[in-house]
C-alpha cells in the first residue's frame, strides 16, 4: 500500500477493511489517521447523506490511540484492529445516545454495551458512531428516521434502503469501511442491495441480541455489513457466538465464514434458485442482471435448479402479524416513566395520561400503526386467526425450506424487488414499502443465515442490484463460499468492485 | 358500579350455610427464596435501599434480555413434585401485558397456556368437633413468574394510585421469582371452607419451608393469596365467584372467606346477584370492597416469551430433584406422632400452633418430649399471640429451652419462674443465664436464709405456729405460703415445707 499525502483522505477511506488492518499491524499507517481520514470523511459528505446520527470523534480518536499504543507495545493486533466502523443507532454503547430513530428515546444513554459492542471493543475495532435508521427498525427506506431521511450515496434524491440505511450509506459514502445492522425481514440486505454494499444476516442465534433494541424478538439478527464478502466476514467472526446473555443464542461453534470468504468456490455445490421469488412484480433490470449472475455461478461450476418454496407466497402477510404482535409487547416499556421522552407530566395528568401523551408525540406513525396491527392481533378472541394463524404459516414455511435444503445446498434469489427509489415515492403507501422486503422475509421467518452482494447496475436507472444467498441454519460459511467466488468472478469481469462506480460526493 | 358491590350488609354466617355451599379456589404466589432474581444476577435480599438492586435487564432498560435462574426453575419443580403434579416435559414462558409503572417493561413474564407444572393435590387437615377431618385440595398448576416492583403513593387519602400527588417506585422487588400455585375449585367444605382455606395455605406454606424454596416470610409480604368465593343453593350449578386480591396472611385468608361467604350470602338472599368481579381485602375491617368488574378487566394479550428458549426438563434431571425432596410435611406429622405416642388430639394441638419442628428440634436437643411440647404448645405459644407473631419467629432456641429444663431439673428454677425466664428472652433481656441473674430468679435454696423467713413467719402467726406445734401439720400450708410470699415465689416450696416442721420439731 502506497500513501500520498495529496490523497491520503482517499486512499484510506477507499480500502478494504483486511488491507487497513494488515497496514496498522505492519506499522504502514496508524489507527489513528485511518480514523481521522473517516471523520474528515463524514465530516465533508455526511451533511448531504446522513448516514450518522452520532458520531463520536473523541471516544474513536481515543479507541484508535489505544490500538497503535498496543502494536508500539509490541502485543499482538486481532484482524481488524484499529479499523473504523459504523453502528446501527439500535445497539446499545455505554455513555452513547441510542434512539432507535425514535423521538421517545431522545436523550437517552444507556449504562450498558450491547454484547455486540463488547465484542468490537474486544476486537479493538474503532467504533466511529451510530448510524440512521427507520424508527425502532420499521421501514424498508430509513425515511421513516424521526431525524430525517437518509440518502444514497448513488443518487443523493433516492433512499438508501432500511430500516438500516444509514449503515448502508456509511459504506457506499465511503464514511467507513465496516458497518453494523440488524435485520429483522431484510433491513441489511436490501440496503446493501439497493447501495451496492454486502450485508448478512446471520443463522437467528448466532450472533447475541443482548443490548439490541428489539423490534420482534424472534426475528431480530444483528449483522456484519462492508464492500467486500472477505470485509464481511471478519466482522462476522468477531460479533458471532454464544452468549450467556442472550438465551436465544446458539451454543454451537461460529461456522469458519473467514476461511469460506478465502477459499470462495462453487464448483460442485448445488444452488436452488426460487421459483415464488421472481418474475412478477420484479423490475426488469433486476431480473436481468439475476439472470447474468446464475449463468455466472454456472459457469463456475456450480449446478443450479430451480426449487419451489410454496407457501413463500403467504410470508409477507405472516410477517406483517407477528412482526407487530411482538413489536406491541416490546414497545410498551416506551412509556415515559423511566427514560427518554415524557410528555404532560405537569401534575394534572395521571400517570396513564402522562403514559399515552408520550407515546403519542415519542411515536412515528408507522410506529402506531404498527403497534395497533399487533395488539389487535394478540388480543383475546383475535389471537387464533391472526397471531396463531402466522405461526402455522412460520412453520410451513420453515418446511419449505427445510425440504429445499435438501436438495440444494443454498438457495438465490434477487434480493430486492427493484433499485432504489426516489425519497418520498412510496412513504404514504405502506404495502408498496412493506413489498420490498418480499424476497428477504422469508429467511427471517425460518432463522435461516442469508447474505446480499451487488451483482451490477440495472441498465434502465444505472443504480446497484443486490443477489440474495440463503443458507440452513448455521451454515453461514455456504453464504461467503458462494458469494466470494461470485464477488472475485464479477471483478475479473468489471476489473474493479461495482462500489467503485458509485458518484464522487 | 352496581349497588350490589358496594353493599356492606352480611348475612350471619350460619345462616348462609343453611341455604348455600360454597365452592372456593386460592392462588397463592410465593417469593422463591433464591439468591438472584428470576431473569438476571440482581441480589433477592429484603429491606435494602430502594432501587439499589437492580441492572438492565430487571430495569427492562431498551435492549436488555432475561435469562432464566435455573435455581427458581428447580424450586418450582421440586414444588411441583411435592404437590404430586406432572412436570411439564416442555413448556414456554408467556408475556403478559399491562401498562403499570411498577412493571418495567410494561409486560411481566409470566406462564400461560403451558405451565411447568400441573395436575397434582394436598392434603389438609381440619379440627372440627368431631375430631381432625382431612380434605384433599386438587391443584391445578403450578408455575413461575417475576414480581414486579413496589409502588407507594404519597399524598390523597386512598393510598392508591389514583388520587396521590406522587407516586414512588422501588424496582429492588422486581424481577423476584415468584411462584403461583393455583387449586382446582374447592368443593365440598361445606361450613369449613374458611378453616379449609387457611390449613391449605398453611400446608403450603409448611411444605415450601420443608423445601427449603422460599423461607414465606409472610410480613415481608412475601406469600400472597387470592381467593375465589362463589355460593349456589345445593344442587344448583356453581354460582358466580368474585376474587378477593392480595390476602396476605394465613388469618386473613380464613376471615376473607368467612365474610365473602357472609356479604354473598346477603347479597344473594336479597334477590341480587353476585359481580364477577376483583376485590380488595382490608386487613383492618377483615371486610373487602369492590375492585374492577369483569366487564373492565383487561385483555393482557398473552403470547409466548420470545426472548427466552422453552423449558425442556428432561426425566433425568426432574428424577434427579425428586431425590432432593425432603420427607413431607404430613408424613412427618404421622410419623412424629407414633414416635411420640401422642393422640391425633395433640398432635393437631402441636400443629396448629405451628410448634411441630421446633418441639422435634427441641427433642432432638435432648429436652424430654413432654417437656418440650408443654413449653411451645403452652407458654411459648401464649407469648406469641400476645405479640401476634408466629411462634416460629419468637426468639427462642431449642438450646434456650433446654437450658432451662436443666435449671428446673436441678432446682434452680420452677415453673413460674421459668416462664419469666422466657419473657425476658423475648423482651431481649438476653439468654437464659442473663435473664436469670438479670431479673434474680434463682430459687432461694440458701437453708439460713429460708429459716430467717421462716423464723419471720412463724413470728408473724404465732397462733398457726402453735397449732403446728399442736400436731396440726396441714396448717404448715399457712407458713409455706408467707415465706414464698417473702421469697418472691423464688424458693422450692417442698423444702420450705421441710424445714418448718424441722425447725417446730414436728413430723409428718
Amino acid at each position: 500500500m502506497s500513501i500520498t499525502d495529496s490523497d491520503l483522505e482517499r486512499d484510506l477511506t477507499h480500502q478494504d477493511a483486511a488491507v487497513l488492518a494488515r497496514a496498522i499491524a505492519e506499522g504502514e499507517v496508524s489507527s489513528r489517521e485511518v480514523t481521522q481520514a473517516h471523520l474528515d470523511r463524514i465530516a465533508e459528505v455526511d451533511e448531504r447523506v446522513h448516514a450518522f446520527l452520532y458520531v463520536d470523534s473523541d471516544a474513536a480518536l481515543a479507541a484508535a490511540d489505544a490500538v497503535d499504543a498496543k502494536r508500539a507495545g509490541g502485543v499482538a493486533l486481532s484482524p481488524l484492529a484499529g479499523v473504523p466502523l459504523a453502528l446501527k443507532d439500535v445497539l446499545t454503547m455505554k455513555g452513547v445516545p441510542t434512539t432507535c430513530g425514535s423521538r421517545v428515546l431522545e436523550g437517552w444513554r444507556p449504562p450498558y454495551d450491547s454484547t455486540v459492542v463488547q465484542r468490537l471493543r474486544a476486537a479493538d475495532i474503532v467504533i466511529l458512531g451510530k448510524t440512521n435508521m427507520d424508527e425502532f427498525a420499521m421501514g424498508s427506506s430509513t425515511e421513516h428516521s424521526a431525524y430525517g431521511p437518509t440518502h444514497n450515496p448513488w443518487d443523493l434524491e433516492r433512499i438508501p434502503g432500511g430500516s438500516g440505511g444509514g449503515s448502508a450509506a456509511s459504506l457506499a459514502a465511503f464514511e467507513a469501511p465496516l458497518a453494523i445492522g440488524t435485520d429483522t425481514g431484510g433491513s441489511i440486505r436490501q440496503p446493501a442491495a439497493v447501495t451496492g454494499t454486502v450485508g448478512v444476516k446471520p443463522t437467528y442465534g448466532g450472533v447475541s441480541r443482548f443490548g439490541l433494541v428489539a423490534l420482534a424478538s424472534s426475528l431480530d439478527q444483528a449483522g456484519p455489513c462492508a464492500r467486500t464478502v472477505l470485509d464481511t466476514a471478519l466482522l462476522h467472526s468477531v460479533i458471532a457466538g454464544h452468549d450467556p446473555h442472550d438465551s436465544t443464542s446458539i451454543d454451537a461453534p461460529v461456522p469458519d465464514v473467514v476461511a469460506a470468504a478465502r477459499k470462495g468456490d462453487v464448483r460442485g455445490l448445488r444452488i436452488g434458485l426460487v421459483k415464488e421469488l421472481r418474475g412478477d412484480g420484479y423490475q426488469a433490470g433486476v431480473q436481468q442482471r439475476f439472470d447474468e449472475a446464475v449463468a455466472i455461478l454456472t459457469g463456475l461450476g456450480a449446478e443450479v435448479v430451480e426449487v419451489s418454496c410454496p407457501h413463500f407466497d403467504y410470508a409477507l402477510g405472516a410477517y406483517y402479524l407477528i412482526l407487530p404482535s411482538e413489536a406491541s409487547s416490546n414497545l410498551a416499556k416506551f412509556d415515559g416513566m423511566r427514560y427518554g421522552l415524557r410528555v404532560g407530566d405537569d401534575g394534572n395528568n395521571s400517570v396513564e395520561q402522562v403514559m399515552a401523551l408520550t407515546r403519542e408525540a415519542g411515536f412515528g406513525a408507522e410506529v402506531k400503526r404498527r403497534i395497533m396491527i399487533g395488539t389487535y392481533a394478540l388480543s383475546s378472541g383475535y389471537y387464533d386467526a391472526y397471531y396463531g394463524q402466522a405461526q402455522k404459516v412460520r412453520t410451513l414455511i420453515t418446511r419449505d425450506f427445510n425440504a429445499a435444503f435438501e436438495k440444494v445446498d443454498v438457495l438465490i434469489s434477487p434480493t430486492a424487488p427493484t433499485t432504489a427509489f426516489k425519497i418520498g415515492d412510496k412513504v404514504d403507501d405502506p404495502i408498496a414499502m412493506y413489498l420490498n422486503d418480499i424476497a428477504t422475509i422469508p429467511v427471517n421467518l425460518a432463522g435461516n443465515a442469508a447474505m446480499s452482494l451487488p451483482i451490477g447496475l440495472a441498465p434502465e436507472d444505472g443504480l446497484p442490484v443486490g443477489l440474495q444467498i440463503m443458507a440452513p441454519p448455521m451454515a453461514d460459511d455456504r453464504l461467503y463460499l458462494v458469494g466470494s467466488a461470485l464477488e472475485a468472478a464479477l471483478v475479473d469481469k468489471w476489473g474493479h468492485l461495482l462500489i467503485e462506480e458509485v458518484q464522487d460526493l | 358500579m352496581s349497588a350490589h358491590s358496594t353493599a356492606h350488609e352480611t348475612m350471619d354466617y350460619a345462616d348462609v350455610m343453611a341455604q348455600f355451599e360454597p365452592v372456593i379456589g386460592l392462588e397463592t404466589h410465593v417469593e422463591l427464596g433464591t439468591n438472584s432474581k428470576m431473569f438476571c444476577s440482581c441480589p433477592t435480599a429484603f429491606g435494602a435501599d430502594p432501587n439499589t438492586q437492580v441492572c438492565p435487564v430487571c430495569l427492562g432498560l431498551p435492549g436488555s434480555m432475561p435469562v432464566v435462574n435455573r435455581m427458581a426453575i428447580e424450586s418450582t419443580i421440586r414444588m411441583g413434585l411435592a404437590l404430586n403434579c406432572s412436570i411439564a416435559p416442555w413448556c414456554r414462558f408467556a408475556r403478559k401485558n399491562y401498562f403499570y409503572p411498577d412493571m418495567p417493561k410494561d409486560y411481566q413474564i409470566s406462564q400461560y397456556d403451558e405451565p411447568l407444572c400441573f395436575n397434582g393435590w394436598l392434603d389438609v387437615t381440619v379440627d372440627t368437633d368431631d375430631g381432625p377431618k382431612q380434605f384433599r385440595v386438587e391443584i391445578e398448576r403450578v408455575h413461575m413468574e417475576e414480581d414486579t416492583g413496589k409502588l407507594t403513593h404519597a399524598g390523597g387519602a386512598t393510598g392508591r394510585i389514583h388520587g396521590a400527588d406522587y407516586s414512588l417506585v422501588d424496582y429492588n422487588r422486581a424481577g423476584i421469582p415468584l411462584i403461583e400455585i393455583v387449586t382446582k375449585p374447592i368443593v365440598g367444605t361445606g361450613d369449613l371452607a374458611p378453616q379449609v382455606a387457611k390449613a391449605y395455605v398453611t400446608e403450603l406454606r409448611n411444605l415450601m419451608r420443608a423445601l427449603g424454596v422460599s423461607d414465606v416470610r409472610m410480613e415481608e409480604g412475601s406469600l400472597r393469596c387470592d381467593v375465589n368465593v362463589s355460593l349456589n343453593r345445593p344442587g344448583a350449578d356453581w354460582g358466580t365467584r368474585s376474587e378477593t386480591k392480595n390476602v396476605n396472611s394465613l388469618r386473613s385468608v380464613e376471615r376473607a372467606v368467612h365474610s365473602e361467604i357472609e356479604r354473598q350470602g346477603a347479597v344473594l338472599t336479597s334477590g341480587g346477584r353476585v359481580v364477577q368481579e376483583t376485590r380488595h381485602f382490608h386487613e383492618d375491617t377483615g371486610r373487602s370492597t369492590s375492585g374492577r368488574s369483569k366487564e373492565q378487566a383487561e385483555d393482557y394479550r398473552y403470547f409466548p416469551e420470545p426472548d427466552l428458549v422453552p423449558v425442556a426438563a428432561s426425566i433425568e434431571w426432574i428424577d434427579r430433584l425428586r431425590l432432593t425432596l425432603p420427607e413431607m410435611p404430613s408424613a412427618k406429622r404421622a410419623r412424629l406422632q407414633a414416635e411420640w405416642g401422642i393422640s391425633e388430639h395433640e398432635l393437631s394441638t402441636i400443629v396448629n400452633a405451628g410448634a411441630l419442628d421446633l418441639v422435634e428440634q427441641t427433642i432432638a436437643d435432648g429436652v424430654e418430649p413432654a417437656a418440650a411440647r408443654k413449653w411451645w404448645t403452652g407458654e411459648l405459644t401464649r407469648i406469641a399471640n400476645d405479640r401476634e407473631i408466629e411462634l416460629v419467629d419468637l426468639p427462642v432456641t431449642p438450646g434456650q429451652i433446654k437450658r432451662v429444663e436443666a435449671l428446673v431439673a436441678d432446682g434452680s428454677l420452677n415453673d413460674k419462674l421459668a416462664r419469666q425466664v422466657f419473657d425476658g428472652i423475648v423482651n431481649g433481656e438476653g439468654d437464659v443465664d442473663a435473664v436469670v441473674a438479670g431479673r434474680g430468679l434463682a430459687i432461694v435454696s440458701d437453708d439460713s436464709a429460708l429459716l430467717a423467713a421462716i423464723d419471720q413467719a412463724l413470728a408473724e402467726q404465732p397462733d398457726v405456729a402453735d397449732k403446728i406445734r399442736g400436731g396440726k401439720v396441714q396448717a404448715a400450708g399457712a407458713i409455706v405460703g408467707a415465706v414464698m410470699k417473702t421469697t418472691r415465689g423464688q424458693a422450692d416450696a417442698a423444702k420450705v415445707r421441710a424445714l418448718l416442721l424441722e425447725r417446730l420439731g414436728v413430723s409428718e
